[in-house]
C-alpha cells in the first residue's frame, strides 16, 4: 500500500488560516489501512481544527467527507457538492489523491498528510518500505527481496563494504538488504544467482512522468 | 636499472607497470581538504614523491564535501609530476557525469581509476541530500572497461578517443556476508577490474582467511590484489574503529598493542611495517595501499622501514 502519515496540526492550521469554511476529504483506500486519512482520521482532524480555531476566537466551519478512492475520477465526483460550498479543502489521501482532487476542484486543495513510501504493514502501527516502483522488477534475481528498496544505496550487485552483522551502515536498526537477499537465496539453494552481473538499469525516466495505457481496456470501454 | 619491455598494457600507468613487472606495489592516499586550496595536497605530495607508485585521491570521503578527486589528481600531475589514482564513488554522479569527468581526467593524463560505491550520505555533512547511485560499483567498473576495450559509452555509442584506464576496485574482507565477499570481488573482476585495493586490514587473520577464498576462486591470478593498511596513531581511534565504524573489524591484539605502547605512534608504525611484511608472505597479494587518514606525513617512514625503497622507475 501507499503509506502516509498525518501532517502536524500546526502545519494544517497554517495552510487554512485565511479560510472560514473547509472540507476535510478522506479516502477509504491505502490511507485508511495505514490509519492516516480514513473516515476516522477525517473526524479527528476536523475536531482538532474546530477546537483550535474556536480557541483562537476565529471559528471555522469544517465539513467532513470520505470517498472510496481519491485516485479515481468516478469517486472524486462525489465531492462535487461539498467542494463547491467551501473555500478550501484539506485532503488526507496520499499525494496522488490530493493532486487528483486538486485537478477537479475549483478551490485550493491542501495536503493533510505526508506521503512516505510503498510499503507493507509489519505489525500494529509499523510499516516499512518494500517497493520503489522502478518499473523493471528484478525480484526474480534477488530471492524476492528488492535491492533497490531494501539497500540504502539501491545497489544491484551485492552489499557495499558497510554491511556488518546483518545491519546496514546507515543504522543498526536497519537490516542490510543484501544480507537478507543472501540469506534467502542460500535457504532456497540459489546462491549461484548472486554471481550474475546485473547491468546498469534503465530507470525509465526517458519519457517524463510515467503513464500506462492498455489499449484493450480503452477499446472495451468505447 | 634493467629495462623492462612491456607488451599489451591496458593503460600504461606506472602502477600497472609496477604490478605487471611483478614488483610489490606500494600506493599512498591523500584525502583532499574541505576548503579551496592545494596547500595541504602539495605538502603531502612532496612528502610522498618517489616513495609511492601512485597516490589515491578520495572522492568526498565519508560523504563530506571536499576538493574534488579529479581536481586534486590534476594538481598531482601538473605540479608534482606524480601519478594519481582517481577515486570515483557512485553516490554523487550519474553515468553521464561520471563518463564526462573521466573523459576529461584521461585527457589530462589520469590513468588509474578506483571505482567505489561511496559512504552513505547520512555519514557526511549533507545528510539530507539526494544520493544518485544511478550505477553501482560493479556497473561502473564495467562501464570503464567497455569505454576502454570496446570504445563505447554505457549507452553503446562510439567514443572516438577512448580513455584507457587501469581499472581498480575495492573489496572489504571484513564486511558481511563474509562468504559473499570473495564472490563479490569475482563479480568486480568479471566486470573488468584490473586491480584491487582492500579495505584497511586491522585484523590480519581475517584477511588471511579472505585471501584463502580469493585463491580458491583463482582471483589473484586475474587481478592484482593490494592490501589496504592503515597506521592508526592512537589507541582511542583503534577502539573507535573496532566498535563504531560499520564494516570494520579490528583485532583485540591490534588495540591492545597500541594501548600498551609507551609511544603509540611509534607502535603504529611498527605494526604497519609488520603487516606489510606479512602481506608480502601471503600468496596472491601484489602490493600494499597505505591509507594514513589524517596522518599522511607518516607514509614515507612506513614505506622506508618496510624496506620498500627505492620504488621502481620505468
Amino acid at each position: 500500500m501507499i503509506v502516509a502519515e498525518r501532517k502536524p496540526i500546526e502545519k494544517v492550521l497554517e495552510m487554512i488560516a485565511p479560510y472560514k469554511k473547509v472540507l476535510v476529504a478522506g479516502c477509504y483506500g491505502c490511507v485508511t489501512v495505514c490509519l492516516a486519512g480514513g473516515e476516522k482520521e477525517v473526524g479527528i482532524l476536523a475536531s482538532q481544527i474546530r477546537l483550535a480555531r474556536s480557541k483562537d476566537g476565529n471559528p471555522i466551519e469544517v465539513v467532513e467527507q470520505t470517498v472510496e478512492r481519491q485516485c479515481d475520477a468516478e469517486y472524486l465526483a462525489k465531492f462535487q457538492d461539498n467542494v463547491s460550498s467551501v473555500e478550501a479543502v484539506v485532503s488526507l489521501a496520499c499525494g496522488i489523491g490530493i493532486q487528483y482532487l486538486a485537478e477537479k476542484s475549483p478551490v485550493p486543495v491542501f495536503p493533510g498528510v505526508n506521503t512516505l513510501f510503498l510499503g507493507a504493514n509489519l505489525d500494529v502501527g509499523k510499516w516499512a518500505e518494500r517497493c520503489f516502483a522502478c518499473g523493471d522488477c528484478v525480484l526474480d534475481k534477488t530471492g524476492g527481496i528488492c535491492p533497490i528498496a531494501r539497500c540504502s544505496k539501491s545497489l544491484l550487485n551485492g552489499p557495499c563494504g558497510g554491511s556488518q552483522y546483518g545491519k546496514c551502515e546507515v543504522s543498526k536498526d536497519v537490516d542490510c538488504g543484501w544480507q537478507l537477499i543472501y540469506d534467502r537465496l542460500k535457504a532456497l539453494g540459489q546462491l549461484d544467482k548472486l554471481k550474475e552481473i546485473i547491468p546498469a538499469k534503465n530507470w525509465k525516466r526517458d519519457k517524463g512522468p510515467r503513464t500506462l495505457v492498455r489499449e484493450e481496456l480503452t477499446l472495451e470501454r468505447d | 636499472m634493467k629495462e623492462i619491455k612491456f607488451e599489451n598494457l591496458k593503460s600504461g600507468s606506472n602502477l600497472e607497470k609496477v604490478l605487471v613487472s611483478g614488483q610489490f606495489a606500494c600506493t599512498g592516499e591523500i584525502g583532499p581538504p574541505t576548503y579551496a586550496s592545494f596547500e595541504e595536497i602539495d605538502k603531502h605530495a612532496r612528502e610522498m614523491k618517489g616513495k609511492v607508485d601512485a597516490v589515491n585521491f578520495t572522492d568526498n570521503q565519508t560523504a563530506v564535501v571536499r576538493l574534488s578527486s579529479w581536481g586534486a589528481s590534476l594538481r598531482l600531475i601538473y605540479e608534482h609530476g606524480m601519478e594519481p589514482n582517481l577515486q570515483v564513488v557512485c553516490r554523487d554522479r550519474n553515468r553521464l557525469a561520471i563518463q564526462s569527468d573521466l573523459l576529461a581526467a584521461y585527457a589530462h593524463g589520469v590513468r588509474n581509476v578506483l571505482c567505489l560505491s561511496g559512504d552513505h550520505q547520512s555519514f557526511g555533512n549533507h545528510p539530507g541530500c539526494k544520493s544518485v547511485y544511478d550505477v553501482d560499483s560493479v556497473q561502473l567498473i564495467n562501464m570503464l572497461k567497455r569505454l576502454r576495450d570496446d570504445g563505447c559509452f554505457e549507452c553503446g555509442a562510439e567514443c572516438k578517443v577512448n580513455p584507457k584506464f587501469f581499472i581498480g576496485c575495492a573489496e572489504n574482507p571484513f564486511g558481511d556476508p563474509f562468504e559473499f565477499r570473495a564472490i563479490r570481488l569475482e563479480k568486480k573482476i568479471e566486470a573488468g577490474a584490473d586491480f584491487v585495493q582492500t579495505q584497511c586490514i586491522l585484523d590480519m587473520e581475517r584477511f588471511e582467511l579472505f585471501m584463502e577464498k580469493v585463491r580458491e576462486l583463482g582471483l589473484h591470478k586475474r587481478a592484482f590484489i593490494c592490501a589496504g593498511l592503515m597506521p592508526v596513531k592512537s589507541p582511542r581511534m583503534a577502539r573507535y574503529m573496532q566498535t563504531g565504524v560499520p564494516g570494520m573489524l579490528v583485532s583485540e591484539e591490534f588495540c591492545q598493542r597500541l594501548e600498551k605502547a609507551e609511544d603509540p605512534k611509534a607502535e603504529a608504525v611498527n605494526i604497519t611495517v609488520e603487516y606489510i611484511k606479512r602481506c608480502q608472505q601471503i600468496e596472491g597479494v601484489a602490493g600494499v595501499h597505505i591509507m594514513a587518514v589524517a596522518w599522511e606525513s607518516i607514509v614515507p617512514t612506513v614505506i622506508e622501514k618496510a624496506g620498500l625503497l627505492p620504488r621502481p622507475t620505468f
